[in-house]
């Protein structure tokens, strides 16, 4: 079950002709689709393209209602793998994942499908995972719409302009035999918005058809000879189709006058950037009534030379808004305008910076410096605005981390423990919420090689004494890591220790099942553990904790993995659920209990102020964010002390650690019992009683002793 | 500039509700026939670290398609609201909150960054400093506590924040409209409705409140043998008074009168030395090593009808609820040795033989269950121990630390006084348990054994230098550096 439950978007999913659809960016996407008649939907879960494929998960029925086919991909390759079914079938398709990162795993059959090309529509809708709140390296997507002559659409970040494209996008596919991608940036996806919806379209042929009746076309083949055909055909048909179809069917778009000495070109998701920029300096307004003439690239791959030339003729300068570096769009744009013998000078990155996401403020910079240069006389003045009042030094970073009660977490201390023992260890760290290790406290990692590619990414060290450590999460295991990871150190008997972080979902991208998650699904199939898989490619040094809160076991776990004379990989499965999840699965439950009078438990931490010395030890082995500090009650001491907040959640991390690091009797475990039994109550009556006659001989013996 | 827009961005931190609060707004807006528009950063990035959500607004009489922008531009943001206080702080930093046009609704309180946490001494960035910056900074600055509203009010920061954006009246809409997007949400709207009122009158109140800082006033005697410390006390320099009696009462309920006598004994030739911040600063760090953590101090401690209240409320447990309390300790050989009379405890703790044999019984920790009677009669047992406390192994060794540490006070406040309060503050080094305790001791040796060659700054510089990481790195480095400055003077 994933963390956000879309059962109402899906409803929204059924809304027909001339009705009003309200939601997500990317939620206005999977309606696009279904509107567009798409037959089969594929992908892989990440920020920001997660919603689509949960929703798509959670309307099952009414996929099946119209005869389209949705996957749950293991991987982006397999995602872009599916894409094979348009090749020989007028079979609209459609494939999403975040990028680069997923378009890097999706290349192979990306390559292929382009190579190849499709008869029915091929849609990859990639979210451009670039600039603030991004957590991959900073990339283009362009750069692989290029290699493999994909196209690119980059639409206005509005809900009618999205939802247009993706229709358009099929046909442009059709009209070309290409697969085109659909770049989405994070904050397109997750937009708010509104847009006139259209009845779902029934695919006219649906996968099963297509399976029914099997059809071949060896020129399809990615085989010489026809691979040599492939490249000819791009170049000769493809390409020119495609400009064909994105002139005549005006996919990008014309703003502000028709004719001025300067011009912008902005690719389509920029748009708005672009016009609140203008707005700021006096040069546009809140409906877009630019002053100065803006061609939209809602197509950044192909461009059309002639729109290109028609825009740039008569024009002393035109500044092209390219965001992301190399900029490909400017390079091609000089080469057009040189063998057009135009004399328009293209500026981009010399007054836009050359790396990072253009914000509003960056560009209403940069476009004031191009107007200063080549257009003064609409030039804003120069105006700065007042340096903040307060230091970066002054306001403490907050990077994302594990949440409360993460099972991760004490996986971690239990590393740091051993660090302390046998000393530091390489650490070849994976993707998902366990790389929140690299950051304090618990500083672990030393580099992070992609999804699933931890224990990959050790495989280099050949230990002559000290053994390197890899980790790898349940959800990188079953994209790739079993084989790429497991496999490889099997077959080459690599000696290194692999730690599997298995919290029952994949969590970091909103906790989807995947195959060894613990939960039934009805429409896919789970329970397959992790540890059947690692044995099953031939690993024999294998332990499965099931509770990583005990650190201890942890502990002596991991230092044997580090220590035993076995030779070959030898692999730690860490399982615990994911607390978020597990929360939103408990939570509801316990509090009906509690409301129908059932005995229940709560169990959370708490720190003695008084006994508690603010040496904050127990934090740099936890990091939980209810384990948090407070002012010392002590009129005599000055550091905080340590404090568990309300928002604990019991998971039993700070009495474990306590014990395992021998930090210090201030903990305590609190069991809160609700709604208790007859026996519950006799035996706290008798104690209470007990204990309270005790508890006063010893305050009046105190008092005897008063100050 | 004039412009029918508004724009409004909240900064909050993961799992705080800013996207539910950002929904209402959005919902808000359209029933109030505005085009809204919201956008935010879910996914990873989001797991309790800084986030911001970016909701614009445009009158569908101005322009029914407006072309919206997805963040917020510095120097164009009408309204900030912050759920705490440095990320109001933050949107300071990243030019958010503008004197010409931003309404600041933020909260005081602190949720503390890991890096003010995990500090080993005090961490924490300085609140005043960003609350001053947000009152010079913005138009208007709403702050108070609303960590604290939410806690009375029993419903969630979110709909706090929320009541002060319609207290506020930034937004040209009518608080009922406010309350129906609250119900229209139809997710615990009853909760949600009252912490939505505590926010709208906490707003409309109009004073920055922070948090209260708790002050401890002076103890007041309460029985002859008090009244004849508290006397004692009274013939100190001023400066240590407060102090002093502070100290004094630690050490009865600690020990006994005499032993509170022993401490003024102590303190008194150093106060006489007639620097008032020595006189303080002994007073204070004497109290705290005379009262050291042994076993006994724990136990009793955790033995007490307050702390059994204490706990009560702080984990909310409710009358008719059962409450148990388990701690976490770890005796190992040491403490049970140190706890011993000193001869036993030191031949036991200096034969090998003894000390391998027993060690392995105290290597686990123990559950210990103090509100079970068999746990609640050990602990009871070892609280009373109180009273041989003074035969105690460990009390002789603290006993020579302190007359060693009160001597190297003495001597250097011949010379230096200034010098000889930083002896005096070094003693903060030494606190925890185990090997905490054990580092801080290390670190309270190498530190003092610095003071003939370093002046009051420098022995500050090298106690900060300990307290910056827990390997003694940053020591290690501060006294190389130390060493060599002496070298070349």
């Amino acid at each position: 079950m994933a963390e956000r439950s879309f059962k109402k978007e899906v409803e929204k999913l059924r809304i027909g002709d001339g009705g009003t659809f309200e939601g997500e960016g990317i939620l206005a996407v999977t309606k696009g689709l279904l509107q567009a008649g798409v037959a089969y939907v594929g992908g892989y879960q990440g920020s920001p393209i997660s919603h689509l494929m949960d929703v798509f998960a959670d309307a099952d029925p009414l996929l099946k209602e119209l005869g389209v086919h949705f996957e749950t991909s293991a991987s982006e390759a397999t995602a872009a793998a599916m894409l094979a079914a348009s090749v020989n079938y007028p079979l609209r398709g459609a494939v999403a994942w975040k990028s680069v990162v997923g378009t890097n795993v999706a290349s192979d059959a990306l390559s292929n499908v382009a190579s190849g090309g499709v008869t029915g529509g091929a849609l990859v809708i990639v979210g451009e995972d670039y600039g603030e709140g991004s957590s991959i390296m900073q990339e283009r997507t362009h750069a692989f719409a290029m290699k493999s002559q994909m196209w690119l659409l980059d639409p206005r970040p509005n809900l009618t302009s999205i939802v247009d494209m993706v229709e358009k996008g099929f046909e442009l596919s059709e009209a070309s035999n290409t697969p085109v991608m659909l770049e989405l940036r994070v904050r397109a996806c997750h937009v708010t918005g509104k847009f006139t919806a259209k009845d779902n379209v029934r695919p006219a042929m649906t996968v099963a058809d297509a399976a029914n009746n099997p059809n071949r076309d060896t020129d399809r083949i990615v085989l010489p000879p026809a691979n040599f055909l492939h490249e000819v055909e791009k170049i000769e048909k493809r390409w020119p189709a495609a400009v064909n179809f994105v002139r005549d069917r005006r996919l990008n778009e014309r703003f502000g006058p028709a004719a001025g000495d300067v011009g912008i070109i902005v690719q389509g998701g920029l748009f708005n950037t672009l016009n609140r920029a203008l707005e700021l300096i006096g040069l546009s307004d809140a409906e877009g009534n630019a002053q100065v003439p803006i061609y939209c690239l809602n197509v950044t791959y192909p461009l059309v030379p002639e729109e290109v030339t028609a825009f740039c003729r008569g024009k002393s300068a035109v500044l092209i808004v390219e965001e992301g570096q190399p900029e490909f769009i400017e390079h091609e744009l000089n080469t057009m305008l040189r063998k057009a013998d135009l004399q328009t000078r293209i500026i981009g990155k010399d007054v836009l910076p050359r790396a990072g996401e253009y914000s509003g403020a960056v560009l209403r910079d940069g476009v004031a410096k191009f107007l200063r240069a080549w257009a003064p006389d609409i030039a804003p003045p120069e105006a700065a605005l007042p340096t903040p009042n307060v230091t970066p030094s002054e306001i403490p970073q907050r990077p994302a981390g594990f949440c409360t009660g993460c099972p991760e977490r004490p996986i971690f201390t239990a590393m740091k423990l051993v660090e302390r023992e046998l000393g530091p260890s390489h650490v070849s760290a994976d993707i998902g919420c366990h790389l929140f290790s690299i950051l304090p406290p618990f500083n672990i990692g030393n580099t992070t090689m992609g999804y699933g590619l931890g224990p990959a990414g050790a495989s280099a060290f050949r230990p002559e004494g000290k053994r390197a450590i890899a980790i790898m999460g349940d959800g990188g295991f079953w994209h790739n890591g079993l084989t790429s990871g497991i496999g490889n150190a099997v077959f080459n008997k690599d000696d290194t220790v692999t730690l599997i972080v298995d919290n029952g979902y994949s969590a970091a991208t909103g906790g989807q099942d995947i195959l060894s998650s613990r939960a039934t699904n009805p429409v896919r199939t789970t329970n397959h553990p992790i540890e059947r898989a690692v044995r099953g490619v031939g690993a024999d040094w294998v332990r499965t904790i099931d509770r990583t809160y005990d650190i201890e076991r942890m502990r002596d776990t991991l230092k044997e993995a580090l220590t035993t004379e076995t030779k070959g990989p030898k692999v730690i499965v860490a399982s615990s659920e994911c607390m978020l999840n597990r929360q939103r699965r408990e939570k509801p439950i316990k509090a009906r209990a509690m409301k129908e009078g059932k005995r229940v438990v709560r169990e959370r931490f708490g720190v003695d102020p008084d006994t508690c010395t603010g040496d904050h030890s127990c934090i740099r082995l936890s990091g939980c964010p209810s384990l948090t500090i407070k002012p010392n009650p002590d009129p005599l001491r000055r550091d905080p002390i340590a404090h568990v907040d309300n928002s604990c959640v019991g998971c039993g991390l700070c009495g474990e650690a306590s014990h395992a690091a021998v930090l210090c009797p201030s903990f305590y475990r609190a069991s809160i019992v609700s709604n208790p039994s007859g026996w519950d109550r006799f035996k706290d009556r008798v104690r209470g009683a007990l204990i309270g006659w005790m508890q006063r001989r010893m305050d009046v013996a105190r008092a005897a002793r008063a100050f | 500039m004039s412009r029918e827009r508004i724009t409004l961005a909240i900064l909050a931190l993961g799992g705080q509700g800013g996207g539910v609060l950002a929904d209402w707004i959005l919902d808000l807006a359209k029933h109030q026939d505005w085009r809204a528009q919201g956008t935010s950063v879910p996914g990873v990035a989001q797991r309790t670290g800084s986030t911001v959500y970016y909701v614009e607004m445009v009158p569908e009489a101005v322009a029914t398609d407006p072309v919206l922008a997805l963040m917020p531009v510095p120097g164009d943001v009408d309204i900030v609201i912050a759920s705490e206080l440095m990320e109001a702080g933050r949107a300071i930093l990243r030019g958010f909150v503008t004197k010409d046009r931003t309404t600041l609704i933020g909260s005081t309180h602190r949720i503390y960054a890991v890096s003010e946490k995990s500090a080993m001494g005090d961490g924490r960035a300085s609140s005043e400093r960003i609350a001053a910056a947000c009152q010079e900074r913005a138009r208007r600055f709403i702050g108070f506590d609303m960590d604290a509203v939410t806690e009375a009010s029993g419903s969630v920061i979110s709909s706090i924040m929320f009541g002060a954006l319609a207290g506020s009246g930034a937004l040209p809409f009518p608080r009922a409209a406010f309350e129906d997007a609250i119900r229209a949400s139809k997710i615990a709207v009853e909760a949600n409705l009252r912490g939505f009122e505590a926010g709208f009158q906490a707003a409309g109140a109009g004073k920055i409140v922070l948090p209260p800082v708790a002050t401890a006033d002076a103890p007041v005697p309460t029985s002859t043998a008090g009244r004849a410390l508290a006397h004692r006390v009274g013939t100190l320099p001023i400066a240590a008074h407060a102090n002093a009696l502070h100290g004094v009462a630690r050490l009865m309920d600690y020990q006994d009168a005499a032993y509170a006598d022993l401490y003024l004994d102590r303190l008194a030739p150093i106060a006489a030395i007639g620097d008032a911040e020595l006189a303080a600063e002994t007073a204070r760090h004497l109290a705290l090593w005379m009262s050291y953590e042994d076993t006994v101090r724990v136990a009793d401690l955790k033995v007490r009808a307050s702390r059994f209240d204490r706990v009560r409320k702080e984990v909310r447990a409710k009358d008719d609820q059962i409450l148990g309390v388990t701690e976490f300790m770890h005796p190992r050989l040491r403490e049970i040795c140190e706890t011993l009379p000193a001869g036993i405890g030191r031949w036991i703790w200096e034969s090998p033989r003894l000390a391998r044999m027993l060690e392995p019984l105290f290597r686990k920790g123990r559950h210990v269950e103090t509100t079970s009677l068999r746990w609640f009669l050990m602990l009871r047992l070892l609280a009373g121990l109180r009273r041989f406390r003074r035969s105690s192994l460990r009390y002789h060794e603290e006993q020579e630390r302190i007359e060693g540490w009160l001597a190297a006070i003495r001597e250097t406040a011949a010379r230096d006084t200034a010098l000889a309060t930083e002896v005096a503050r070094a003693q903060g080094l030494v606190k925890g348990y185990g090997d905490t305790f054990e580092r801080g001791l290390a670190n309270f040796a190498t530190v003092m054994a610095a003071v003939d060659i370093v002046d009051a700054g420098g022995l500050a510089r090298l106690r900060a230098a300990a307290l910056a990481d827990d390997k003694g790195q940053k020591l290690a480095a501060e006294l190389a550096t130390t060493g060599t400055q002496r070298a070349s003077a």
